[in-house]
């Protein structure tokens, strides 16, 4: 069976859901859910590449490569505000993160 | 062509089951090892179409950088992952019917899209044919003439998070001893040093 388009779609549309269901699972974790939106920014680059080979534009693999690099300072900026939040206040549970609430 | 059926297959199904593993485990070091993983797999995937550049780049900046920096992360914070899990089957319905959501959403779009049938003429970069030029030059070639701002911006992004988190973690701490050096190099003898006239048998 010929591999198309459609397949490449499909995992990229289940990993994009597991990385919204880790959100969920994990609503305590922090880290757990900056890996999980890693997962979603991974599935959007899957389909980037997907249609960028599939219809023949090499522009979708340009932006693939922009999102790799927001990605990247996402990552660190989160981590950097996660390890000054559990200096401060000793925990990262989610549910403790209302220091800004009104 | 079988032999790519197959590859595509095992790409996908250890991309799908290392995504399942980082959001299910128990240790949040394995969530990481399965998130490295899973990166692999896709950058396996992308080899697979023909785009080996951002593969490269997807091992080198994700497996490279962004998996150590989280390891170094969790294994830094003290923190007691068990009770942080303790609540999470409470939020079991309501994720899997927001990612049903989402699934059948998404699968309708599927089903339903077409492609343009002029496609040619909307295409903002057509690929080059691979026996002509490889992937890296066709998007070098891109990027350093039509994406070059782009580019920078991507670059002064980069610089930005690289600073911001500098500034975010850096911290002076109180009762540290540190060498002060133009201190110890503009001491004069005068300052430290006095003679006594020490009386006898009195001592100083």
């Amino acid at each position: 069976m010929e591999i198309g388009l459609a397949h490449y779609l499909t995992v990229a549309a289940i990993v994009f859901t597991l990385g919204v269901f880790g959100i969920f699972l994990n609503r305590k974790n922090v880290i757990i859910i900056l890996m999980s939106v890693e997962l979603i920014l991974l599935a959007v680059n899957i389909n980037l590449v997907a249609f960028s080979v599939f219809l023949n534009d090499l522009v979708g693999q340009v932006f693939a490569m922009f999102i790799l690099t927001v990605a990247a300072a996402e990552a660190a900026i989160g981590l950097a505000i996660l390890v000054v939040y559990f200096r401060n206040r000793g925990t990262i549970a989610v549910d403790d993160i209302n220091m800004m609430k009104g | 062509m079988i032999v790519q059926s197959l590859a595509f297959y095992l790409f996908a199904a250890i991309l799908v089951a290392s995504a399942v593993m980082v959001i299910a485990a128990r240790n949040p070091v394995h969530s990481v090892l399965f998130l490295i993983l899973a990166f692999f797999n896709a950058a396996g995937l992308f080899v697979l179409i023909g785009a080996e550049f951002v593969a490269m780049i997807l091992v080198i900046v994700y497996v490279g950088a962004v998996a150590v920096l989280f390891l170094f992360v969790v294994m830094m914070l003290d923190i007691n992952f068990r009770e942080l899990r303790s609540g999470a089957l409470q939020y079991l319905p309501v994720g899997i019917t927001v990612g049903l959501v989402l699934l059948v959403e998404l699968a309708l779009v599927l089903g339903t899209w077409v492609i343009v049938p002029d496609l040619a003429a909307v295409s903002g970069a057509p690929t080059p044919a691979p026996d002509q030029i490889n992937n890296t030059h066709a998007l070098g070639l891109l990027i350093y003439t039509h994406y070059a701002y782009l580019f920078q911006a991507a670059g002064l992004i980069l610089l930005i998070a690289m600073i911001g988190a500098i500034v975010l973690t850096l911290r002076s701490r109180e009762g540290v001893r540190r060498q002060n050096i133009s201190a110890q190099v503009s001491r004069r003898r005068d300052q430290v040093v006095a003679i006594r006239k020490v009386p006898t048998r009195g001592g100083v």
